[in-house]
């Protein structure tokens, strides 16, 4: 199996420096990691991919089996560190990456120096004493919202550069895919991104581990954060000073120094 | 003519923006609302003091909206400056719910700096009831779809055998393709037991595709069961199937079938076949050293169509490590990537080229290649492949 290929990989960064691995979340691909990728370039080796059925992937590589629960997901994240024989590897994933992360770590620990969960979330959907923030209702009208905007997922965004220009742009092909996802495939990996329940898995971790939480965060609240954090023994909470789901985006700075402290601490 | 002159210059900015035909908001880089137009919050139903500096846009959305707008809207809209076109619903102060169409926009400061987000809403309720109805009618077809693909593969599944019979000393593997999955397919094969230590088998290909073509497999299928216990050799048996498919010609469309139809007697050493084609493409002999060639069955003519037709018999003796591969015109008429019809010349080539010592190495060596013409293969695909054991190996 070509990952790289199916995953479209891109490695950038420092050839000589550990290993960061970039896990991008639901409901966009790698270019999420854009405005932090200059900072962690210069001292790392950047690992950034796009899961399958996001971004630039294979979308022929999707299939229903494997990538209704994300354990594929993390068969795919252990695939691409095995094909390029990343060893120590500092894993970050956003959103339902960080849970993906965790499968991975869990499954081949070996392979991983540290994990670094970024807005981390085991379980979306309320669960008796548990508070994930979410109803069963909440994600039916959510599946409900991905269906009626079947034509904002499948087009491809016109390419409207936002920013500080002194922001080095990833490569300009990928302008063109930014984001995009198959709608069908979106609506799979909604419910297997909302509906799935790692809050067991959290207590097999045994890679160092360090969960960087926002402020304020709609889909995953503090107190998710804190349950992580008091689940994986020897984890390290960093709450950042960020609002939103997306602290790469809205707190670019701050987020790329947390993930650079813990990355390259010893 | 005065007096609606005078009317449009009182018209002015600032009362375009309260009171246009769509919502206005503005907000803070973190979604805190800064502006909004009194249309939007006579929708709304919401006091200006409620929103401004204490409400984020995303809080005037159901959860499911929210949840879409955190992880997909607001990304974009930060990444690219610009979204529009967003099917989203509003949730009013009393609790309803109002369908709207959202856009936005990023102000940047003259250095670049993100300074605010610009939002016009639009009602959108009759237009995404219209919608509602087209998604409705793309889910049934959807459904309607997958009921035709399930009948048509249980279909086929009858007209298969679930799997092949062990048969001693001999290593025996299979494969179908349909072309579609909404239709069943044409082509044919199966291996069973007859009296002693004879084994029969035949492959083949039905005229036609769906319905039509399943009722032909299904009559050609049970003929050659039955013929195969009852008359001497192959040739007399395809005669019988020649026989049973003219008696069959009823309606518009002719019923005639291509096909291969042999017995395997299994030895010490090796094994003994005799086989008999109607028109169907020659059978390869790929043998233990790797030489492959094809059994010439010339001369076979179309099952069902004469009523004198001719079928030629040939015998041959596998020794262990030969390979027997039947196969139908799925394979050696795909288009391969120069969009040339591959034929069975290429195929006898390309088989000369193998290297595998057995049946299911062969089934596999082939679906490969299959696979490897991506779109070109628009027909049906059966293979059947016996092979003799090497000495020694004495794997189930």
């Amino acid at each position: 199996m070509d990952a790289r290929r199916r995953n479209n990989v891109n490695v950038i960064g420092r050839e000589d420096a550990p290993v960061v691995l970039l896990a991008h979340g639901f409901g966009c691909d790698q270019n999420l990691w854009r405005l932090v990728v200059p900072d962690l370039a210069r001292r790392f080796r950047l690992v950034l991919f796009d899961h399958v059925g996001s971004g630039g992937s294979d979308l022929a590589a999707w299939s229903p089996e494997r990538y209704s629960t994300l354990d594929g997901y993390a068969g795919d994240v252990l695939e691409i560190c095995a094909e390029l024989d990343l060893r120590d590897v500092v894993l970050v994933g956003h959103s339902v990456s960080a849970m993906i992360a965790v499968l991975a770590a869990n499954r081949e620990p070996e392979r991983f120096a540290k994990l670094v969960l970024l807005t981390p979330s085991p379980r979306y959907l309320d669960d008796g004493g548990y508070r994930g923030g979410f109803t069963r209702a909440d994600i039916d009208e959510l599946l409900g919202s991905l269906e009626s905007n079947y034509l904002g997922w499948s087009a491809a965004m016109a390419p409207v550069i936002a920013g500080n220009p002194d922001r080095p742009e990833v490569a300009g092909e990928l302008e063109a895919a930014f984001c995009r996802t198959d709608p069908a495939i979106a609506r799979v990996f909604a419910r297997t991104t909302f509906l799935s329940d790692n809050r067991a898995d959290l207590a097999d971790v045994t890679v160092r581990t360090a969960v960087l939480q926002c402020f304020s965060d709609a889909i995953a609240p503090r107190e998710v954060g804190q349950f992580v954090h008091d689940r994986i023994e020897g984890s390290v909470l960093v709450t950042l000073d960020a609002i939103g789901h997306c602290p790469q985006l809205s707190a670019p700075e701050q987020t790329a120094a947390a993930i650079a402290e813990f990355a390259g601490a010893r | 003519m005065e007096t609606t002159f005078s009317a449009l210059l009182e018209d002015s900015a600032e009362d375009l923006y309260e009171n246009a035909p769509c919502g206005y908001l503005s907000t803070l880089m973190d979604g805190t609302i800064a502006k909004i137009n009194a249309t939007l919050l006579g929708w709304l139903g919401h006091e200006r003091a409620e929103l401004l500096g204490r409400r984020r846009f995303a809080d005037l959305l159901p959860v499911g909206d929210r949840i879409y707008h955190e992880t997909h809207f607001a990304p974009m809209l930060r990444m690219h400056g610009e979204i529009g076109g967003i099917a989203l619903e509003l949730v009013r102060a009393d609790g309803t719910r109002m369908a709207v169409l959202v856009s936005s926009t990023v102000k940047t400061s003259a250095n670049g700096t993100a300074q605010l987000i610009r939002t016009t809403i639009f009602d959108a309720g009759d237009r995404r009831a219209y919608e509602h109805e087209l998604l409705r009618a793309r889910q049934e077809a959807e459904q309607e779809r997958d009921r035709v693909q399930l009948l048509a593969s249980t279909l086929q599944r009858t007209l298969l055998p679930p799997s092949l019979p062990d048969v001693p000393g001999m290593d025996v593997a299979a494969y179908y393709h349909p072309a579609s999955a909404d239709e069943v397919g044409g082509d044919f094969y199966d291996l069973f037991p007859l009296t002693g230590d004879t084994w029969a088998f035949f492959l083949g290909d039905v005229s036609g595709k769906g319905a039509e073509a399943a009722v032909v497999t299904s009559l050609t299928r049970y003929t050659l069961r039955a013929a195969a216990v009852q008359e001497p050799g192959p040739a007399t048996v395809l005669k019988r199937l020649n026989t049973a498919l003219l008696k069959d010609q009823h309606g518009a469309t002719p019923r005639f079938c291509t096909a291969i139809h042999g017995l395997l007697e299994p030895a010490e050493d090796g094994a003994k076949v005799t086989l008999a084609s109607g028109g169907h493409p020659p059978a390869l002999v790929i043998r233990h050293n790797g030489a492959a060639e094809l059994l010439d069955t010339r001369g076979g003519q179309l099952i069902g169509a004469l009523p004198d037709a001719r079928f030629v018999e040939v015998e041959l003796r596998l020794r262990p490590g030969d390979t027997l591969l039947l196969y139908s015109d799925g394979l050696t008429e795909a288009r391969t990537h120069g969009r040339v019809r591959y034929d069975e010349e290429d195929l006898r080539d390309w088989a000369n080229t193998l290297d595998v010592g057995s049946a299911t190495e062969t089934v596999a060596a082939v679906s490969l290649l299959l696979d490897s013409f991506g779109d070109g293969v628009d027909d049906d695909t059966a293979l059947l492949a016996l092979s003799v054991r090497l000495l020694g190996d004495e794997r189930p």
